[in-house]
């Protein structure tokens, strides 16, 4: 009975036993319809063993959808809740724990999952390479990520949700204050998915500075390639922090140390400041990437090249500096004194700077341009308005002496979001229709994608406009209710029917993907866009070695120019390529670590012990495996491009 | 594979290369891992609630044949990396055997002298200064005891399959790890041990 007591959910409700059942149900579907269609070795062969860095990308990004609809779940329970004063749907401990969920899952484990499946899919195209430079890591960073997602999923049926907030704040996070296993969830399944991260960004590195087509020097690189490498750059600096921050949480509450503690001469402003040294980098780690991409789309469809390329690259390169110099803005209010607050006042406002130039060289490159409005291109254009008031908004929290009046209001829950949301989930989801023909080989439909972008956009301003508002008039953030005579109502009813509209939006996107997986036509040719990098160069969707022949580039826009001033890109016959073997080894050792994780969050040594075993066993197997990979000869190579150009 | 014959062993393939690169880059991120538990203890380091301070728990002899022990490993690797490159299997694995034997040596010292403090009350429940201490000494330590298994595999390795470009890369790769070991241990030794005896 005491065992079972441990697994118990600490506060459970209908929606909880309601998703228990669910999630049995799912299950055993899933586990049925693999063996009914006789699945499991396609699953196997195809996807839980693959080292192909494309695959993988795909995997991120099912991923990420799935958790953004998990967060937008959250989302649609809270400002339900909110959406009239006084509210009795959810209790302040359900409340608490769905935005902290609900904050985790988007940061961590939906907008990352998708910059990286980005970044997977497309930046080996766009610079010309057959793969990763370690694609066996790239299939371990993904599984760690994806079993620290479950990990953090499972915490509420099994045991409980965290509920301190994504911050996680000491001494509310502490054991006293959060007595459920929620928060070692937390810094579990954070633990276990930010090493994922961290081998991501040594992975991409490495490839980018070493792996590019001959002829590409650094300044030749694409826009996206660019934002990339920065990124990664960030990420294994910022990283490590992150982890030695979760690892002490981690002892204070399972093994009572007393780093955050407030006793024994812990320090609970030590958490906060290490969790910002990660956690206002990690918000460039999502912004970069996507800047990137709006300038791949831009100049695209806007038929001219990229206004100011040099410009750009300089501005990424001094904001992932300033990024990690202003971390003490999250907490201007807790006491460390005028002058500190002023300094660091000043680096935040800096970063508009570099900021505001990036907008006005993509507003440059508009400019005389020939616009064709695509989805990509309805994303990108909605996003310097919105995003721009986010911003505007940021550098008006960014005044120490003003913050006093609006911390922790909705005005920076209405801040936050205006950048994040155009920012990344427009980007993101441009990103996908833009790249989609290169992933499955047919367009997403444009009617169905422009309705999903206006629901999307419309419902953005709809749902936060309205908490400049409220915040301002002092409503509070993380209140899970508020009385008549406040006068929020109006508001916050508002933003919860700008909420539906945004879920309406995603869910038009899931239709789309389902409506053109039909219907579309597979007839598209190679460059549907009539774009400019590399990537097009190759077919639809792309094969396993990528490109036939390595391609030779002299200039920035390298495929425009092949196609306008008859750069050649491909020179030679077709020669012989070494491709990677699958493997089993990342997916079992990540497995592990899952195990790894449950079995901490519950303290249950053996367990830990066991898969710690477990895991040295693949390092141990890895280190001895003699792997040659296989080659695919110039006949089949041959062969094979004759077939994907016949299928045309 | 293509071997460039030009290059050291280690070097000599394009996968090697990259290993190399990868494994740099790897190291940058462990300076900030360290780098956040140095910040981290000179934030706690006089928040002693009850418990002793530094001054009064460290003892030095333990500390010096620490040093001294994970100094000389350092240079003895070096000689094996130097042997490596000459092509001297033999004198390779008898060095790097030597660094591990001292790897090992430099761990029970360590150990005695965790055994010596948890002893005389500075366990790490006892104060935020002791966690700190604790973790950032049990860190580094965590290394060199990862590193000893890792250095055997390679042994292993070596043995089995000879100096092959690709053992050569991993010996090379295990041998800038244990020098970044080093490397931790003298800010350790400098700026935990001697400043917190002064
Ligand atoms: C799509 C990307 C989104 C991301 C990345 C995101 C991210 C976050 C984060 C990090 C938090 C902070 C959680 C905390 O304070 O502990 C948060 C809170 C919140 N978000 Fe989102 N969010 C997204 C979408 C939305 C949407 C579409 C809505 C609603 C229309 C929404 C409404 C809220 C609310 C109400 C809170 C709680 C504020 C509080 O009381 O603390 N979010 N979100
Ligand atoms: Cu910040």
């Amino acid at each position: 009975m005491e065992f079972f007591e441990r697994f118990a959910v600490p506060h459970p409700s209908p929606a909880i036993y309601a998703s228990m059942v669910a999630i049995a149900l799912t299950s055993i579907a899933i586990v049925a319809g693999l063996t009914y269609f006789k699945k499991w070795g396609y699953l196997w062969r195809e996807w839980l063993t693959t080292v192909d860095h494309k695959k993988i990308g795909i995997m991120y990004m099912i991923s990420a959808l799935l958790m953004l609809f998990r967060g937008g779940a959250d989302v649609l329970m809270m400002r339900a809740q909110t959406a009239v004063p006084e509210n009795t749907l959810l209790d302040a401990q359900h409340y608490n724990e769905i935005f902290t969920t609900h904050g985790v899952v988007m940061i961590i484990f939906m907008a990352m999952a998708f910059i990286i499946a980005l970044m997977n899919f497309v930046i080996p195209l766009q610079i010309g390479a057959r793969d990763v430079a370690f694609p066996r890591l790239n299939a371990l960073s993904f599984w760690l990520y994806f079993m620290g997602a479950m990990l953090l999923n499972i915490s509420f049926v099994i045991g409980g949700s965290p509920s301190s907030g994504w911050t996680s704040y000491f001494p509310l996070a502490g054991n006293e204050l959060s007595q459920s296993v929620g928060t070692n969830y937390y810094m579990l399944s954070l633990q276990i998915s930010g090493l994922g991260t961290l081998i991501t960004g040594i992975n991409f590195i490495v490839t980018i500075l070493k792996m590019r087509a001959p002829g590409m020097t650094l300044m030749k690189m694409p826009m996206f390639s660019w934002a990339g490498l920065i990124t990664n750059v960030i990420i294994v600096f910022a990283f490590p922090v992150l982890t030695v921050a979760l690892a002490m949480g981690t002892m204070d509450r399972l093994f009572a140390t007393n780093f955050f503690t407030t006793t024994n001469g812990g320090m609970d402003m030590l958490w906060a400041n290490l969790f910002w040294v990660w956690g206002h980098p990690e918000v460039y780690i999502l912004i970069l990437p996507a800047f990137g991409i709006y300038s791949e789309i831009i100049p695209t469809f806007s038929r001219r090249n990229l206004y100011g390329y040099n410009t750009m690259v300089i501005s990424m390169v001094v904001i992932s500096l300033l990024s990690f110099l202003v971390w003490v803005h999250h907490f201007f209010t807790m006491g460390q004194g005028a002058l500190v607050n002023s300094i660091f006042s000043i680096t935040t406002m800096a970063i508009a700077v570099p900021t505001g130039i990036k907008i006005f060289n993509w507003l440059f490159t508009m400019w005389k341009g020939k616009i064709q409005f695509t989805v990509p291109m309805l994303y990108s254009l909605g996003f310097i308005p919105i995003f721009t008031i986010g911003g505007v908004t940021g550098v008006m929290l960014g005044m120490a002496s003003a913050d006093y009046q609006y911390h922790n209001t909705m005005f920076l829950v209405a801040h936050f979001h205006l950048v994040i949301i155009p920012g990344v989930v427009f980007a993101m989801l441009a990103g996908l229709t833009y790249w989609w023909p290169k992933m499955f080989g047919f367009m997403l439909n444009e009617r169905i994608g422009k309705w999903a972008f206006w629901f999307i956009a419309g419902g953005t301003c709809l749902a936060f406009f309205p908490m400049f508002i409220s915040g301002l008039d002092g409503q509070a953030r993380r209140m899970y209710t508020y009385s008549e005579a406040t006068g929020f109502g109006i508001w916050n009813m508002l933003s919860f029917i700008g909420a539906i509209g945004l879920a309406i939006g995603f869910i038009l996107i899931v239709y789309n993907i389902y409506y053109s997986t039909r219907y579309a036509s597979r007839d598209i040719g190679d460059d549907p866009w009539d774009a400019r990098s590399l990537e097009w160069a190759t077919h639809n969707p792309v094969p396993e070695y990528n490109f036939a022949i390595t391609p030779q580039v002299n200039s920035r826009q390298a495929f425009w120019d092949a196609k306008k001033n008859g750069h050649k890109l491909f020179k030679g016959g077709y020669k012989e390529i070494h491709m990677p073997n699958n493997s089993g080894v990342p997916f079992i050792m990540a497995v592990f670590f899952f195990i790894f994780g449950f079995g901490f969050v519950f303290s249950m040594w053996i367990t830990v012990i066991a898969s710690l075993i477990g895991i040295i066993a693949c390092l141990i197997h890895r280190s001895f495996e003699k792997d040659h990979g296989y080659h695919i000869s110039a006949e089949e190579l041959e062969k094979s491009e004759v077939e994907l150009r016949g299928a045309k | 594979m293509n071997i460039d014959k030009t290059q050291p062993l280690e070097y000599s393939t394009e996968q090697g290369r990259l290993n190399i690169l990868g494994f740099w880059i790897f190291i940058g991120a462990e300076v900030m891992l360290f780098a956040t538990l140095f910040a981290s203890y000179f934030t706690l380091v006089d928040r002693t609630g009850n418990g002793p301070s530094g001054s009064e728990i460290f003892e030095i002899t333990p500390v010096l044949i620490e040093t001294l022990v994970l100094l000389t490993s350092s240079f003895t690797i070096g000689l094996g990396v130097h042997a490596m490159r000459i092509g001297n299997k033999k004198a390779m694995m008898s060095f790097f055997a030597i660094t591990l034997v001292l790897g090992a040596a430099f761990l029970g010292v360590e150990i005695y002298e965790f055994v010596h403090y948890v002893h005389v009350g500075a366990g790490l429940q006892v104060s935020a200064f002791t966690s700190i201490l604790l973790t950032t000494l049990g860190t580094h330590g965590l290394h060199v005891t990862f590193g000893l298994f890792w250095g055997i595999m390679i042994l292993m390795q070596v043995k089995k399959r000879g100096l092959t470009p690709q053992t050569a890369n991993k010996s090379f790769i295990f041998s800038l790890y244990w020098h970044f070991l080093d490397v931790v241990w003298i800010f350790i030794f400098s700026f935990v041990y001697l400043k917190g005896m002064m």
